[in-house]
């Protein structure tokens, strides 16, 4: 049975610093919808103040950015506590969850998002939902507040994917063109492999320029993320010791991912397996090979071929910057593209409301935060938005269109845009 | 107390029933605030009009329903708790009035405007909101106005009532009126506006501020110096002083602090030392530069091991970390901070420190001090877990008797955070019988059917300081 994290709970003085670093509680306005009041009603359902139906809807609003973490004063573990409270409310949930409902987290979770094939052939990310006939079910199960709106925003923005037998034909194994720098495993993600797999694709070529080596392993899966993040710990576990297995099995000297949210998990591994005797040191040494491709990438040279005359911002990934705290690597080799004119994004510390599918179960909520993102935007007026991870760049390029900007404003990765400035195609 | 006769009379009122709160998780969430106890309200409601103020305030007062009005909830002294219920009033989302009138030098601004907002907002046009409460990126300038915030730059600059010059209040009856204005000088009948800062919100609901504004000093520098003896720190506060330089901060952490923060982060900081201060001087560059070094020479004639002069920004803020680190340090080892504000004359600073000893001693407690050392604004924190209830009766006694030190050594109970829940049963102590009864006489005449913010500042017959959660 899963225990709320109540003795972090008291690591809270409730000093309030984390309110205005909380995207939510600007948003929604209220102290429910803030760190400090999301710890204390973890707080109050551990003591059996208020039940955990009552708890969930604060915290399935919560982003879980962990911006507040970066600004507390006493180093509270929020993540902990918000995890904690997701399986909790989920085990509960679970007791009482109609059958269907059941069958269609296990095929959503266990089945669907960890499945390359499945997703390959749907041909990924909100699709999924639509031509699997997931939407279906989801509304029959009512399992989420999937609205046809929600579906159409996003269908609209969707990339271009590579086609799946352009994917099928990725290499393992891709040698360094010199003596190499470093020897990586590359971690393709899920969602990522399939929406923006010509963005795995750069990365591992852009490795290579930079003198790496770089192998594919085919026993790698789902990072977990997703499941995590809905209270599905032990599902989770699984994918994270599959991971670790198929990872351990070579030497890399980095496993190298470019997915800002994945990158996430990964590093944080060693927390999902606390207190295991057989995992723990395991999960530990995989954590600690786990580094975003900015990481690396800025310690080497990338042989740029062509200036990129564009004034270009950055809206760095919560999972970058809070969790990884990555902040300074991504801006910096952003920064050394040639031609281009940094503009520092306007608070761009807070979430843009993307936090893994939070925009496809809080549609309304994740509009909010976007358009609060935008209102920042348009105050300088850049011509290109790098991100580092696919959930913000999607949810970037939804709130470019919402405000008519679509024809001024390009989304990218920042793989991306390195790579067209090292003339490297996808 | 509340039905749903008086919810929907609020609906009346508050026609955007977003900001009427019910739900039992939105009762919870302003049950408390950064002090101690968990009171329920019956109600929030987030007003953002003076007239809704005023109507809420009519209701409450003709059926006699508590009203606590609440900032961000930084409070550290129970400020805001509805400890009778009731209904609280969020005034922090109603932040849209922030108006700079270079001009006059003052600042309007509504009541859940962030303090740092202020002074943001002023910089922009070359002068300062000098209050800096720790908390002024999160509290609202109602929520410091309604505490009388202190701050580092106390020691020169102030505090929140040396800026206040006009107010529109809400009072317990509904009324709306104004005090002050717009002038720095104004000798016109009683002053209402100084009564009302700091008066906790028992008097009246701050609903508007117009706030003096200073020229931005043109420069700062920073300096901290090492002491083996707390003792000559003190002595080198008083000599800097009486040689006419007069520090924007003066802070002071003794030897328990300075261990707790080199073992949090090792930042080469003198764990021998009984105390170091940190200086800051604020003014035009050629005269800071000239203070700095007068500073240097008198730490180190009144027996400083080490002085270091920060010369850029970056060392600047490099010595101003050890002081920022403070708080993760000393919640290491236990998670509760009890965190007290009792100042006193600034000549008795090392009396001061001498009686906190005997206290951590006697009481086997966790005591820190660190503080605004320039204007006996010491911060005595006591570190427990509020879990461990034998504990929790020790700080209690131990709390006590940091107060009954500082009124004997010609102090205050409070500096800058308020009286509110937790100094209550104290303020016979400092005030006297007939003292606290002319407050309570003022309190009885604004606010006859005690409606705003009961249960603050006067004690309750028997009350006694409680630390325990309840």
């Amino acid at each position: 049975m899963a225990e709320l994290a109540y003795e972090e709970t008291f690591d809270c003085v409730q000093c309030g610093y984390c309110l205005p670093a909380c995207p939510t509680y600007i948003t929604m306005e209220k102290e429910t919808h803030s760190p400090r009041g999301r710890i204390n009603l973890v707080k109050m359902a551990a003591e059996g103040k208020i039940t955990y139906s009552e708890l969930e809807g604060p915290i399935n609003l919560c982003l879980g950015c962990r911006a507040c973490e970066v600004v507390c004063p006493t180093n509270v573990q929020y993540g902990t506590i918000l995890e904690s409270a997701k399986e909790f409310i989920e085990e509960n949930k679970k007791k009482e969850t109609p059958k269907r409902v059941k069958l269609f987290r296990e095929f959503l979770f266990n089945k669907t998002i960890p499945n390359k094939k499945i997703l390959n052939t749907v041909g990924g990310g909100i699709a999924l939902y639509q031509k699997s006939g997931l939407q279906k079910v989801a509304h029959k199960a009512r399992a989420t507040n999937v609205l046809p709106e929600n579906l159409r925003t996003f269908e609209k923005i969707l990339p271009n994917a590579e086609g799946s037998i352009k994917r099928r034909k990725r290499e393992e194994y891709y040698p360094p063109i010199q003596r190499p720098a470093f020897r990586i495993g590359f971690f393709t993600g899920c969602v990522m492999d399939t929406m923006f797999s010509s963005i795995n694709t750069q990365s591992i070529k852009l490795l290579q320029l930079a003198g790496c080596e770089v192998t594919v392993i085919k026993e790698q899966t789902c990072c977990g993320a997703l499941q995590s993040h809905s209270g599905e710990t032990e599902i989770t576990k699984r994918l994270a010791k599959e991971n670790i297995k198929a990872f351990e099995k070579h030497n890399f000297d980095y496993i190298v991912n470019s997915i800002g949210g994945c990158g996430a998990m990964l590093v944080e591994y060693d927390k999902l397996f606390a207190g295991d005797p057989e995992w723990a040191n395991r999960a530990k040494q995989f954590a600690e090979k786990n580094a975003d491709i900015s990481v690396i990438l800025s310690q080497l040279n990338l042989p740029f071929e062509k200036e990129i005359n564009r004034a270009v911002t950055y809206q760095p990934s919560c999972h970058m910057s809070n969790v990884q705290k990555r902040v300074n690597e991504p801006l910096r080799l952003l920064k050394s593209v040639p031609g281009i004119t940094y503009l520092e994004f306007p608070k761009k510390d807070m979430c843009c409301g993307s936090a893994g599918i939070y925009n496809i179960v809080n549609y309304n909520e994740s509009m909010e935060l976007i358009d609060e993102k935008m209102k920042h935007l348009t105050t300088i007026t850049p011509e290109i938005i790098v991100t580092t991870n696919p959930g913000c760049h999607l949810q970037m390029k939804v709130g470019v269109e919402r405000e008519g900007l679509t024809e001024q404003i390009q989304v990218v990765h920042l793989i991306e845009l390195l790579a067209e400035a090292c003339g490297v195609e996808a | 107390m509340i039905n749903d006769t008086i919810i929907q009379l609020l609906k009346d009122i508050i026609k955007d029933e977003k900001r009427i709160l019910t739900d039992k998780v939105d009762l919870y969430s302003y049950s408390y605030d950064s002090s101690f106890g968990v009171y329920l309200p019956d109600v929030v409601v987030q007003p953002k009009e003076t007239e809704e103020v005023a109507e809420m305030m009519k209701l409450a007062n003709k059926y006699e329903i508590p009203v606590c009005p609440r900032g961000q909830g930084t409070s550290l002294s129970g400020g805001p708790l509805p400890v009778k219920g009731g209904i609280v009033f969020d005034l922090s989302k109603w932040d849209n009035k922030l108006i700079i009138d270079a001009e006059d030098m003052v600042a309007v601004v509504s009541p859940g405007v962030i303090t740092a907002d202020i002074n943001n907002a002023a910089i922009e046009v070359g002068m300062i909101y000098p209050p800096d409460p720790s908390s002024s990126n999160v509290s609202t300038i109602g929520g410091n106005l309604a505490e009388n915030s202190g701050g580092p730059r106390g020691l020169k600059y102030g505090v929140t009532k040396d800026y206040v010059i006009g107010l529109e209040v809400v009072t317990p009856e509904g009324e709306v009126i104004r005090t002050g204005g717009r002038t720095v000088k104004n000798v016109t009948g009683y002053d209402l506006t100084k009564l009302i800062v700091g008066s906790e919100g028992t008097l009246g609901i701050i609903t508007e501020a117009t706030l003096r504004l200073f020229p931005k000093p043109q420069a700062n520098q920073t300096l901290m110096a090492v002491f083996d003896d707390i003792v000559d720190s003190g002595r080198a506060i008083t000599n800097i002083l009486s040689s006419g330089i007069l520090p924007s901060k003066l802070e002071i952490m003794d030897n328990a602090t300075i261990n707790a923060v080199e073992s949090y982060e090792p930042l080469g900081l003198p764990i021998e030392a009984e105390a170091l201060l940190l200086i800051e001087l604020d003014g035009h560059p050629a005269a800071i530069e000239d203070e700095i070094v007068r500073v240097q020479q008198v730490c180190e004639s009144t027996q400083a091991s080490e002085v270091r002069i920060a010369n850029t920004a970056e060392e600047a803020s490099e010595l101003w970390r050890a002081r920022k680190l403070v708080s993760p340090a000393i919640v290491r080892e236990k998670p509760t901070k009890i965190s007290e504000d009792a100042t006193i004359p600034r000549s008795k600073i090392p009396e001061m420190f001498k009686r906190l000893k005997e206290i951590r001693e006697k009481y086997h407690i966790n005591l820190v001090v660190f503080g605004h050392a320039g204007d006996g604004n010491l911060h005595p924190n006591i570190i427990a877990d509020k879990r461990d209830q034998e504990e929790m009766h020790r700080v209690e006694k131990a709390v006590e008797e940091i107060f009954e030190a500082a009124i004997e050594l010609g102090g205050t109970l409070s500096g800058e955070h308020g009286i509110g829940t937790l100094k209550a049963p104290f303020m016979e102590m400092e005030l006297g019988e007939i003292g606290l009864d002319m407050m309570k006489r003022i309190k009885e005449s604004w606010d006859p059917k005690n409606v705003l913010n009961p249960g603050k500042i006067f004690p309750e017959p028997g009350q006694r300081l409680v630390l325990t959660n309840g």
